[in-house]
C-alpha cells in the first residue's frame, strides 16, 4: 500500500506522548461519562437512532389511518391500547398526538441533535486537528442533558391525559388550554419542559463547538482550508445560538400563560362554558417567535447534510468540490438570509399584508444561493471518477431530493400561491423533501462514511446498495403524490378525509403512499441489522479507507484519547486536492496516488492555488 | 382482512431483499473482493442503476401529472382566483423545465462518469464565470416571479371597502361555523366573547344599536359577482377558514379580527353542471357505490350518493374534531341571496323569542 504510506510521509512518528496523561479509564468514564468527543458523538448517534426508529413507526401508524381510515388493527391495539385504538381502530386523539410527537422527535431529536451533534462532536476536531473540544466535561454535560430531554420526551408518551398533541408548532391558545384538547394538559408541560432541556444542551454544545472551531484549529489550518464540513457545522452552531434562545423564551412564555396566569398569547377566549380572564395576548406574537426559531431551524438540519454530502461528493468523485469559495459564500449567505425568513410561514396568519410582501422577497432571496449549491455539486460529479460507495449514493440522493423538495419552495414562499396551499399536504411533500428526506440522507451518507473511523469497522455495501435503493424509490413513491393531493385542496393534520366525500378519490393515492411508507420503513430494518452488525463483525478498516484528504484520516484505526498518538499534523494545503496533476500534466502530485492529503506540505513539482 | 394481507406481503418483500443481499454477502467473501468499498464492478452497476433510476423517476413523474392533475382544483370561483391559477401554472411550468433539467444532469453524470481504475478525473476546482451566469439566471427568474406574484398578493389582500361590499363575519369555535350578516342596517353590530350568554351563542353585543337586525346563520350564502369581504372572529383556539375552490385562506385568531376579501364568479349550479364536477361527481359515485357495497356486507348503512356544494373546511390545527369543522357555501344570483337573507331570523327576534319563552 504505498498510497497509504505516502499518506503519511509528512506525520512525525518520533514525538511521543507530548500529550501524556494515560490515566485508567474505567467502564463508566469509557462509555458512559466520557469526555472523548468521538465516545460523545457515538452517544448522540445511537441516541438519535433510537428516537428516528419511534418517530418512523410513528409516521407508518398514522399512515395507516389515513390509507384504510378507521379501520381496526391488530397493530394499533397492541402498541396504543384499549384507550387510543378501542377495538384496533385508532382515535383522533391518537392521530394528532403521533403527528405531533412524531414530527418533533424527527426535526430536532433524530436531525439535529442525531445529524449535527454527531457530527460536530465527531468531525470538528479531527477535521480541524484539536485533541478534543475546547471543554470535553461541557460536552458530557450537554449530552446528558439531551438524554434527560429524549427519556422526557419519550415519558410523555404515557400519562394519563396523552402526550401533546397541538402540533409540533405548539400554537397557543390550543396548546396553552388543557380544555381545549387533552395533549395539552401533563403531557403539553412535559413537551415544554423536553424542550427546554433541548434548547440547553444546544446552546451547550454550539458554544463549545464555536470556541473549538475558532481557537483549537492546527498550525496552518486557516479558515480557507477548512473543509466544507467543518463550515457547515460552524455556521450552524452560530445560528443555533442566535435563535434557539428566542424558542426558548417563547417557551417559558408559554409555560406562564399555561401555569401562572399571564397573557403573552392569550386574549377573549371563551371555552367549555367559560370566559377565560386571559386578556390582551396575542397568539400572532406566539407565530413569530416560534418562526424566528423555527425556520433557522430547518437550516439547522440541512447546513451539516450539506456539509457532509460536499465532503463525501469530493472525495468519491475523486475531485475538488466545485467553486469552494462560492460554497463558503453561499454557507454564511444561507445562513444570514434564514434570520428573516420567518414570516412566509405566517402569510394567511393575520399579519399585516405589507409585511408578507418583505417576506416573499427575502424568501425568495434564499433560492439563490440553495441554486448555486446545487448546481456546484452537480459539476462537482462532471469529469470526475466517481466511486459509488453507500456515502456517495446517499450525497447523490441528497442532491436530488433536495432540488426536487426545494423547488416547491419557490410557490410556497410566493405569498400569492401560499394562500390556498397552506398548510395542505403540498407543504408536507415539500418540506419532507427539502429537509426531512434530504437531512436523513445526510445522516446516512455520513454514518456510512465515517462508520470506519467511528467504529474502525466497515460496513457491508451490498446491504448499502440495497437500503439505498429501497429506501430512494420509497420516498419519492410516499412524498411526490402528495403534491397533488396538496393541490386538490386536502389539509394536514386531519384524523380522516371521510368527512369530505369530495376526497374519496384521493383514496387510492392514499393508499399508495402509505404502502410506500411502509416498504421504506421496513427498508431501514436492513440499515439497523448493517449497523449493529458491522459494529461487532465488520471488516476491519484501514487507516484511510476512501483515500481522503481530511485529517481524521491520519489518525489511528483504535481510537486513541487526544486524537494523534504524536504530535497533531500541520496543514499545508485545503482539503480537496484530488487528482490534483504535477506542474509538467505527466503524472499526479504524487506519483501514482490521486490524493494529496492535507498534512502533505507543497511539492516541488505542484502549482500553488490560493488555498 | 385483504389489508393486513397487504401488510404482510410487504414485510415478507423486506425480508426476502435483506435475505437476498445476506446470501450475496456470503457467496461475495468466498471470494476476493472486498465487500466494503466499491468495485469497479460496483461502479458500473451502481452507476447503471442511476441511469434506470432517472427513467423510472421520469416515467413516475409523468405517471403523476398524467394521473393526478385531474385532482387539481376545478376553474376558480372567485375573481382574483384567475391570476392565482395562471402563476400557478407559471410557476409549477418553471419548476418542472428546472427539475427535469437538473435531475437529468445529476443523474446522468453519476451514469456517465462511473469510477474506474486508472481513470483520471479532471482537476476542476472553479470558474468564476461559470458561477457567475448560475447566480444570475435564478436572480432574473425569481425577480420575474416575484414582481408578477406581488401584483397578485397586494391586489388581493387590499381589499377596500366601498358601499357594494358585502360585510360578513365568519365565526369559527370548536367545532364549527356560523357567519353573521349585518341586516339592514349593513352594519354589524359589536360583539365579544363576553357577552355569551344562553342562545347568544356568538356573544353579540346587546346594548349596540346595530346589532338587533344582524342575521346569524349556519349556511354561507354569497351573491355571484358581488365584492364580499370576511371578518373571522375566533371563540377559542386558532382556526383558518380555508375556501380552496375560491383560492382563499385567513387564519381565525381569538383576540383580533382578521379578514380576507374576494369576489364569487361562478355559482353552486354552475359549478355543479361544469364539465369537471360532473366527470368528478361521477365518478366518487361509483367509489362510494363499490365502498357501500362491503359496508352493507357488514351489515353497515349505505353511504349516501354526493352531490357537489362549495364549502368551508377549517385548516388550522383546532382539537379532536378538525377533520370535520366544515360549513356549507352557497354562491347564487342577488335575487335569490336577498330572498334567502330575508327568510333568516334577526338577532332581534330570536332574543324576543327567547323572551316570550321565559315569561310563560
Ligand atoms: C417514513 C418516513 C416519513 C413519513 C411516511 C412521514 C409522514 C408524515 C406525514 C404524512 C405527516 C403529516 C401528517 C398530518 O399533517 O396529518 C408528517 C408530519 C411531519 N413529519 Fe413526517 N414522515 C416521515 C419522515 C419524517 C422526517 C425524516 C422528518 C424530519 C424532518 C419528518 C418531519 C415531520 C414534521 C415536522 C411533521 C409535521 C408534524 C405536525 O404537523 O405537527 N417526517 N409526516
Ligand atoms: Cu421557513
Ligand atoms: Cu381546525
Amino acid at each position: 500500500m504505498s498510497a497509504l504510506a505516502n499518506a503519511t510521509v509528512a506525520q512525525d512518528h518520533h514525538g511521543h506522548d507530548d500529550h501524556g496523561h494515560h490515566h485508567k479509564e474505567t467502564f463508566i468514564t469509557k462509555y458512559i461519562f466520557s469526555q472523548d468527543h468521538k465516545m460523545i458523538a457515538k452517544q448522540y448517534l445511537i441516541t438519535g437512532l433510537i428516537m428516528g426508529a419511534l418517530g418512523i413507526l410513528m409516521s407508518v401508524l398514522f399512515r395507516i389511518q389515513i390509507a384504510w381510515p378507521e379501520q381496526s388493527f391488530a397493530i394499533f391495539e397492541l402498541l396504543l391500547g384499549e384507550k387510543y385504538a378501542p377495538d384496533g381502530v385508532m382515535n383522533a386523539d391518537a392521530y394528532l398526538a403521533l403527528v405531533t410527537i412524531h414530527g418533533t422527535i424527527m426535526v430536532f431529536f433524530v436531525l439535529t441533535a442525531g445529524l449535527s451533534g454527531t457530527f460536530s462532536n465527531f468531525l470538528i476536531p479531527l477535521q480541524i486537528g484539536a485533541r478534543d473540544m475546547a471543554s470535553g466535561f461541557l460536552n458530557m454535560v450537554s449530552y446528558w442533558i439531551f438524554f434527560i430531554s429524549s427519556v422526557i420526551m419519550i415519558s410523555s408518551l404515557f400519562v394519563e391525559s396523552g402526550p401533546a398533541s397541538a402540533g409540533w408548532t405548539i400554537y397557543p391558545p390550543l396548546s396553552a388550554l388543557p380544555e381545549a384538547i387533552p395533549g395539552s394538559g401533563m403531557g403539553m408541560t412535559l413537551w415544554l419542559i423536553s424542550m427546554a432541556f433541548f434548547i440547553a444542551q444546544s446552546l451547550l454544545g454550539s458554544l463549545n463547538y464555536i470556541v473549538t472551531v475558532i481557537n483549537l484549529r492546527t498550525k496552518g489550518m486557516s479558515m480557507t482550508r477548512l473543509p466544507l464540513t467543518i463550515w457547515a457545522l460552524f455556521v450552524t452552531a452560530i445560528i443555533g445560538v442566535v435563535s434557539f434562545p428566542v424558542l426558548l423564551s417563547a417557551a417559558l412564555m408559554l409555560i406562564m400563560d399555561r401555569s401562572f396566569g399571564t397573557s403573552f398569547f392569550l386574549s377573549d377566549i371563551y371555552i367549555k362554558g367559560e370566559v377565560l380572564a386571559h386578556q390582551g395576548g396575542s397568539p400572532v406574537l406566539f407565530e413569530h417567535l416560534f418562526w424566528f426559531l423555527g425556520h433557522p431551524e430547518v437550516y439547522i438540519v440541512i447546513l451539516p447534510a450539506m456539509g457532509l454530502v460536499s465532503e463525501i461528493m469530493a472525495s468519491n468523485s475523486r475531485k475538488p468540490i466545485f467553486g469552494y469559495r462560492a460554497m463558503v459564500a453561499s454557507i454564511l449567505a444561507i445562513a444570514f438570509l434564514s434570520t428573516i425568513v420567518w414570516g412566509h410561514h405566517m402569510f394567511v396568519s393575520g399579519m399585516n399584508p405589507f409585511l408578507g410582501s418583505v417576506f416573499t422577497f427575502t424568501t425568495l432571496l434564499i433560492a439563490i444561493p440553495s441554486a448555486v449549491k446545487a448546481f456546484n455539486w452537480i459539476t462537482t460529479l462532471w469529469k470526475g471518477n466517481l466511486q459509488m460507495n453507500t456515502g456517495m449514493l446517499f450525497s447523490i440522493g441528497f442532491v436530488s431530493t433536495f432540488i426536487t423538495g426545494g423547488l416547491t419552495g419557490i410557490i410556497l414562499g410566493d405569498s400569492t400561491l401560499d394562500i390556498n396551499v397552506h398548510d395542505t399536504y403540498f407543504v408536507i411533500a415539500h418540506f419532507h423533501l427539502v429537509m426531512g428526506i434530504s437531512a436523513l440522507y445526510g445522516l446516512f451518507a455520513g454514518v456510512y462514511h465515517w462508520f470506519p473511523k467511528m467504529f474502525g469497522r466497515m460496513m457491508n455495501k451490498n446491504l448499502g446498495y440495497v437500503h439505498f435503493w429501497v429506501t430512494a424509490i420509497g420516498a419519492y413513491g410516499v412524498f411526490f403524490p402528495m403534491h397533488f393531493i396538496g393541490l386538490a385542496g386536502l389539509p394536514r393534520r386531519y384524523y380522516t378525509n371521510t368527512a369530505f366525500p369530495y376526497f374519496d378519490d384521493l383514496a387510492d393515492t392514499n393508499v399508495l403512499i402509505t404502502v410506500f411508507a411502509i416498504i421504506t420503513a421496513v427498508v431501514q430494518l436492513v440499515f439497523i441489522y448493517n449497523f449493529i452488525s458491522s459494529i461487532f463483525y465488520g471488516k476491519r478498516a484501514t487507516q484511510n479507507p476512501w483515500r481522503s484528504n481530511t485529517l481524521e484520516w491520519t489518525t489511528p484505526v483504535e481510537h486513541v484519547h487526544g486524537n494523534w498518538p504524536g504530535e497533531i499534523p500541520s496543514v499545508y494545503r485545503w482539503s480537496y486536492d484530488y487528482s490534483k496533476m504535477n506542474i509538467d500534466e505527466t503524472d499526479y502530485v504524487i506519483p501514482g496516488q490521486d490524493f494529496v492529503p492535507q498534512n502533505v506540505p507543497l511539492q516541488k513539482n505542484e502549482e500553488e492555488l490560493n488555498h | 382482512m385483504t389489508v393486513f394481507l397487504i401488510i404482510i406481503v410487504i414485510a415478507l418483500l423486506g425480508i426476502t431483499f435483506w435475505q437476498m443481499s445476506k446470501i450475496l454477502k456470503l457467496s461475495k467473501s468466498q471470494s476476493s473482493e472486498d465487500p466494503t468499498i466499491a468495485s469497479d464492478k460496483d461502479n458500473k452497476i451502481q452507476g447503471y442503476l442511476m441511469l434506470a433510476f432517472l427513467i423510472v423517476f421520469n416515467i413516475f413523474m409523468l405517471y403523476n401529472f398524467w394521473s393526478y392533475s385531474k385532482f387539481y382544483l376545478p376553474e376558480a370561483a372567485s375573481a382574483h382566483g384567475e391570476d392565482y391559477d395562471r402563476l400557478m401554472f407559471i410557476s409549477i411550468g418553471l419548476i418542472m423545465v428546472v427539475q427535469v433539467l437538473t435531475q437529468f444532469l445529476l443523474h446522468y453524470f453519476s451514469f456517465k462518469y462511473k469510477g474506474e481504475k486508472g481513470k483520471k478525473a479532471f482537476f476542476y476546482a472553479d470558474n468564476d464565470k461559470l458561477e457567475f451566469i448560475w447566480t444570475i439566471i435564478p436572480v432574473i427568474v425569481l425577480a420575474g416571479l416575484i414582481i408578477y406574484g406581488l401584483f397578485t398578493w397586494s391586489e388581493i389582500m387590499n381589499v377596500e371597502e366601498d358601499e357594494d361590499t358585502v360585510v360578513i363575519e365568519l365565526y369559527a369555535y370548536q367545532f364549527g361555523w356560523k357567519a353573521r350578516y349585518a341586516g339592514e342596517d349593513n352594519t354589524l353590530g359589536k360583539a365579544n366573547v363576553r357577552f355569551i350568554e344562553g342562545i347568544n351563542t356568538v356573544g353579540i353585543d346587546e346594548s349596540d344599536s346595530y346589532a338587533m337586525d344582524d342575521k346569524i346563520t349556519s349556511e354561507l350564502h354569497l351573491p355571484v359577482d358581488k365584492k364580499v369581504l370576511f371578518k373571522l372572529r375566533s371563540q377559542d383556539v386558532l382556526h383558518s377558514a380555508y375556501f380552496p375552490f375560491f383560492r382563499a385562506q385567513m387564519n381565525v385568531v381569538p383576540g383580533m379580527i382578521t379578514q380576507f376579501g374576494f369576489t364569487p364568479t361562478i355559482t353552486s349550479e354552475e359549478m355543479r353542471n361544469s364539465e369537471y364536477m360532473v366527470d368528478k361527481v361521477t365518478e366518487i359515485n361509483q367509489i362510494r357505490k363499490e365502498n357501500s357495497k362491503e359496508l352493507v356486507a357488514n351489515g353497515e348503512m349505505a353511504l349516501d350518493p354526493y352531490e357537489f356544494e362549495y364549502y368551508l373546511l377549517c385548516n388550522k390545527i383546532c382539537g379532536i374534531s378538525h377533520y370535520n369543522m366544515q360549513m356549507k357555501i352557497v354562491v347564487e344570483s342577488e335575487e335569490d341571496y336577498k330572498e334567502w337573507l330575508a327568510g333568516q331570523e334577526s338577532f332581534g327576534e330570536t332574543m324576543a323569542k327567547q323572551e316570550e319563552n321565559n315569561k310563560q
